[in-house]
């Protein structure tokens, strides 16, 4: 039997593995967006704002840099066994206009990654124990 | 122009891994600031401790570790977290309290034991801190963020591996006679570029180690100093900005930058603003600046660095680089102490270290790589969670 899937982050993005999106949060007075929620004061320091409202993220966004790492970080990173690198992905989400990191989705090759590419958010699994797999969200390069 | 401080004396216990305590460090650099300064511990009536928070208590006290190791004396103290800004933010700390006319002299001193390799969150289930998350939900490590930036170079400007081991190269040569350097090795273009990969493009020989290491400053009021000395070298300026909203790039150890939906992106970029308060606050400009030292975290960031305090404009560092201008004997000397390249960093000694080098510098006393003629200097540093650091010195 296989084992549930759970979010590696409790509310950090919707577990809808056709269509996921990162949950972030938008101040209802001045429409500044936040990721991960904020939910006590607005940071903008134009804002009186203490009243959120929940928003899912932008799919789609565009490359802004990334990086392969060769090596293995120390904990809390949970690594497979043996050690394998992999991407990490800023990507500017243009509505929201922020960047928002994401590791590459899985088998991607980065030498086919260009700045300015467009991207898709996907779920994968980050690490699976004895109870569970544990989901996080990924950027993939967008279908054409 | 704001009020300025003299700076009387400076110290460094050298960088290595020495795997001591780091108060042993702490004190070396106190004693060395204070012979430097002509004066006792007695005669200090503030002292200032840039912490660590590696080596757990007391290191989360610094300022009363050190105050109690060079033997409690009743000075008063105070101690500053500011992550790699630790060092400029205690050194703000002492020159207010100088400036306010609490007291005359001030020490400030900062040390730190690392440990090997990544430098890596506190421990625990921690899911209310960042710093924790980014490690557990990315593998996001410190060199991942510096990766985004050289990237951003390769493909915005048109940087090349080449140009980042440039600077490796010239670091590695400038710290060759430095005596608190902990790495005194000249290495080639081929050795950087053959170097195992870290974060793509980033290379080993390109990104900063982690080290132990210690560093002081003696600072007193101008009127103190001129009792001692006609020629003081003064603190014209410390800069300890946070960024302003919103801040549009992905800093340590954040997951996204601030959204700049519906707020004006501010005219001056954070790490652009550092240097620039600094500047501001001295009367003095970047054409001012005889000698640089940078925060070169990695190579390619001592080139955003260039950019970021003013001495080019933004996608001509490569070019300043390849001119020889920021190389002893160029235009502007950017880290003639070596940089990081050769210390690798001791957290919160590390900004005071900066400052130790530009007094050695105006005094003519760098041997080995003394900047020829040096007037003023410049200090720039980022600290994790939005510490700006940027320190300038000039004979008084």
């Amino acid at each position: 039997m296989s084992k549930p899937k759970l979010p590696a982050m409790d509310g950090w993005f919707t577990m809808d593995a056709a269509a996921p999106h990162l949950l972030g949060s938008r101040c209802t007075q001045c429409k500044s967006y936040f990721f991960p929620r904020e939910a006590l004061f607005c940071r903008n320091p134009s804002c009186a704002g203490r009243e959120f409202e929940d928003v899912p993220l932008s799919r789609n966004g565009t490359l802004w840099s990334y990086t392969t790492n060769h090596y293995q970080p120390p904990a809390p990173y949970v690594s497979p066994e043996p050690f394998v690198p992999y991407t990490v992905a800023a990507v500017e989400l243009a509505a929201e206009r922020m960047v928002v990191l994401g590791q590459l989705a899985h088998g991607v090759d980065p030498k086919t990654l260009k700045v300015g590419m467009a991207v898709e958010l996907v779920l994968e699994t980050l690490y699976t124990d004895d109870k569970a797999e544990y989901v996080v969200w990924k950027w993939k390069p967008a279908a054409v | 122009m704001a009020k300025e401080v003299a700076i009387l004396g400076v110290g460094m216990h050298p960088w290595g891994k020495w795997g001591k305590n780091f108060v042993e460090y702490g004190v070396k650099a106190c004693q060395d600031a204070l012979a430097d300064a002509g004066l006792e511990w007695k005669d200090i009536q503030f002292i200032s401790g840039a912490d660590t928070v590696r080596c757990g208590y007391p290191g989360y006290v610094a300022g009363a570790t050190f105050a109690q190791a060079l033997g409690w004396s009743g000075a008063r103290v105070a101690s500053s977290y500011a992550a790699c800004a630790s060092g400029a933010t205690a050194m703000n700390t002492a020159r207010a309290q100088i400036l306010a006319g609490f007291c005359d002299v001030a020490l400030v001193v900062g040390a730190d034991t690392t440990p090997k390799g990544f430098l890596a969150p506190t421990a625990g289930e921690r899911r209310d801190d960042p710093d924790w998350l980014r490690f557990r939900l990315l593998g996001a490590t410190n060199p991942t963020y510096f990766a985004f930036y050289a990237r951003r170079r390769m493909d915005v400007y048109g940087a090349t591996d080449r140009d980042f081991a440039k600077v490796k190269v010239k670091n590695s040569k400038h710290g060759l006679a430095n005596p608190n350097a902990r790495y005194r090795k000249e290495v080639t273009e081929e050795e950087v570029l053959s170097s195992a990969m870290v974060s793509d493009p980033l290379r080993l020989l390109e990104i900063c180690a982690t080290s132990d290491g210690g560093a002081a400053v003696v600072l007193s009021s101008m009127d103190f100093a001129r009792k001692r000395t006609t020629k003081p070298i003064t603190v014209a300026a410390i800069s300890t900005v946070t960024p302003r909203y919103p801040n549009t790039v992905i800093e340590m150890p954040n997951f996204a930058t601030d959204s700049a939906a519906s707020a004006r992106v501010p005219d001056i970029a954070f790490r652009d603003s550092i240097a620039a308060a600094a500047y501001e606050e001295a009367g003095l400009g970047p054409e001012d600046m005889s000698l640089a030292e940078v925060y070169d975290l990695s190579s390619a960031l001592e080139l955003d660095w260039y950019e970021n305090i003013g001495l080019c404009k933004p996608g001509e560092a490569e070019r300043l680089l390849n001119d020889g201008a920021t190389t002893l004997g160029g235009r502007v000397p950017v880290n003639p102490s070596g940089g990081l390249s050769c210390f690798g960093e001791a957290v919160p000694a590390q900004a005071i270290a900066q400052v130790c080098e530009l007094v050695w510098q105006l005094r003519g006393q760098a041997t080995g790589r003394q900047v020829d003629g040096a007037n003023a200097g410049v200090t720039a540093n980022q600290g994790l969670f939005g510490h700006g650091s940027s320190v300038i010195v000039k004979k008084g």
